[in-house]
């Protein structure tokens, strides 16, 4: 089971829930690494989604593929990175009709992007169903240069782009789909406390 | 009255100063000898003659110089004024709310001329003049929001109304107390008000997001809040953090008394009629310590308020790590007696300094 219980936070931090089965006429599902569990959990309790579900899986070096094929949903793609599955998921959003159902597993990072994209495909962010599965590493945004850098598991954390010391905050943006990352040494340059693991 | 315009910087030299008018008219933010959170709301329909309460839109000594800082921020970072593509209407609300309340407030500084949609515009002391077609956007050299939000002094955050919340979707913020609309724009007033501590639990975010939403055209409604910044420095930004977070350092029992400052933020907020979006006006008015405590009842008040102020809030407002300092500058100032209730400096009333 790769279930993280996310500590309560602040009203900005994405809450997570557990993948239902809704109505509908069709249903799109996007997961990545481990979320593939939460897809496969979901078709063991309601199978006849599948005959009309798109699958987009990014597995990222996981071994889900197969079982999640094995399901035989209507389309199935698998990706080699979420950067490579955008424009499929961008033409799958351009033509969905009403009653399409959203379906997200995985990763923050991944959810927070593919819900973005949604969102600009014009669904309301509470429609989308998430569920959080596998690594708790963030998508950060440096606030100071703008710059994202993927996968953040330590605090503090060197901005992949220019490379200040920002430490990790609980603060979201939905339409930049990231953490928020500030500065930790501005008031004291180059006093950097050591990196601990995010929730260690 | 004519206003004298400052010359004067809010960054690098700071020669940024208060005269005795600005020092007298300052929006001291206590009314008691201590702090929480509270919604402190009351109607924006005028004040004290000559009181930043009294227009609808208060046109100070720094104006000119704070427009001059606000260009510089935007040239350096054009993403401190946005608007998400549903806000223009807004804008234009909010363009005509302060071209009309500026022409009648001060009608020396500022014409509105209307003809229709003909509009012609007159900004004397920036020596701006436009004729541009009402709801035009392609006949003035900017969207309307930012076109007049460059000739106003205050941040602007134009929120919409949906769903029985707020959203800020739109805003010019280029003097804020440590927050970024570039990070915040589309959020919901829980969720960019999410890292404030206390304030969540106490309730205070539901009770004043209620009283928003009920704001009716013609009744707007103000309230101050506050933090403290060392130098006369608009432009605290998160993004400009990493620059001007090391000022914090600087200060010594020395030079405190002039570089520490309370910085107070005028919040209105006023319906706008074609959009039903809010704009949320945050002006900022500085004064350095030492002309605070010229006035004998804020220098009391002032210490009493900052020693005893909440380990979370003395964080939040990020003055943690100077407080003991500042408590030492100010513990001068306070010889223990009673202070009257009410934010004003009551100085015909109210003691000299007794030490």
């Amino acid at each position: 089971m790769s279930a993280f219980k996310f500590p309560e936070s602040i009203r900005s931090r994405p809450v997570y829930g557990i993948l239902e089965p809704r109505p509908g006429r069709s249903h799109l599902m996007i997961a990545d690494c481990e979320g593939a569990e939460a897809i496969l959990g979901l078709a063991v309790r309601t199978p006849h989604l599948m005959a009309n579900t798109h699958i987009i899986f990014i597995p990222n070096g996981t071994k889900f593929g197969t079982k999640l094929q094995a399901l035989n949903p209507a389309q199935y793609y698998e990706g080699p990175s979420y950067a490579a599955a955008l424009s499929r998921i961008q033409r799958v959003l351009s033509d969905a009709a009403m009653g399409l159902q959203i379906y997200l597993a995985g990763t923050e990072g991944m959810m927070g992007q593919a819900q973005n994209e949604a969102m600009q495909a014009g669904y309301d962010y509470t429609a989308i169903q998430t569920e959080h599965r596998g690594s708790v590493a963030r998508r950060m945004q440096c606030v100071h240069c703008k710059g994202i850098t993927e996968d953040v598991i330590i605090d503090p954390f060197k901005c992949s782009h220019c490379g200040l010391n920002l430490f990790v905050r609980d603060h979201y943006s939905r339409r930049i789909a990231a953490f928020q990352g500030v500065c930790i040494d501005a008031e004291n340059p180059g006093n950097v406390p050591p990196s601990t693991e995010l929730y260690s | 009255m004519t206003i004298q315009f400052n010359d004067e910087t809010f960054r690098d030299d700071y020669s940024f100063s208060n005269s005795q008018r600005a020092k007298d008219r300052f929006p001291f933010p206590f009314h008691e000898d201590s702090y929480m959170y509270s919604i402190n709301m009351e109607q924006h329909q005028g004040g004290p003659a000559d009181s930043i309460y009294e227009k609808r839109f208060d046109v100070d000594e720094h104006y000119l110089a704070e427009m001059r800082d606000r260009a510089l921020v935007l040239a350096d970072d054009p993403l401190r004024c946005q608007s998400l593509p549903h806000m223009t209407l807004a804008g234009w609300d909010l363009l005509e709310l302060i071209m009309v309340s500026k022409s009648e407030d001060y009608p020396e500084l500022f014409e509105l001329h209307r003809n229709g949609f003909k509009w012609h515009w007159i900004n004397k002391p920036m020596g701006i003049e436009d004729h541009f077609v009402f709801m035009d956007e392609t006949t003035l050299p900017y969207g309307p929001m930012e076109y007049i939000t460059r000739q106003t002094q205050g941040d602007f955050c134009v929120l919409d109304q949906r769903e029985d919340n707020l959203w800020m979707d739109a805003g010019m913020v280029t003097t804020q107390a440590d927050w970024s609309l570039d990070f915040d724009i589309g959020m919901n007033f829980f969720e960019w008000h999410a890292p404030v501590p206390l304030a969540h639990e106490k309730g205070i975010f539901k009770r004043a997001l209620k009283f928003l939403l009920s704001i009716q055209q013609g009744a707007p409604a103000r309230r101050l809040n506050w933090t403290m910044t060392v130098n006369p420095l608009l432009d605290t930004s998160p993004e400009n953090y990493h620059k001007w977070g090391v000022q914090k350092n600087t200060l010594t029992p020395e030079n405190l008394g002039s570089k520490q400052h309370l910085r107070v933020e005028l919040q209105t907020f006023f319906r706008l009629p074609r959009s039903n979006g809010l704009v949320f006006p945050i002006r900022c008015y500085l004064m350095s310590f030492q002309d605070i405590m010229a006035k004998p009842k804020w220098g009391r008040r002032l210490h009493r308020v900052v020693r005893d102020l909440p380990e979370e809030l003395a964080t939040y407002k990020g003055f943690i790590d100077n407080r003991p300092m500042m408590l030492d500058f100010l513990a001068q100032y306070d010889d223990g007696l009673p202070t009257s209730f009410g934010v004003w400096a009551d100085e015909h009333s109210e003691p000299s300094l007794k030490k």
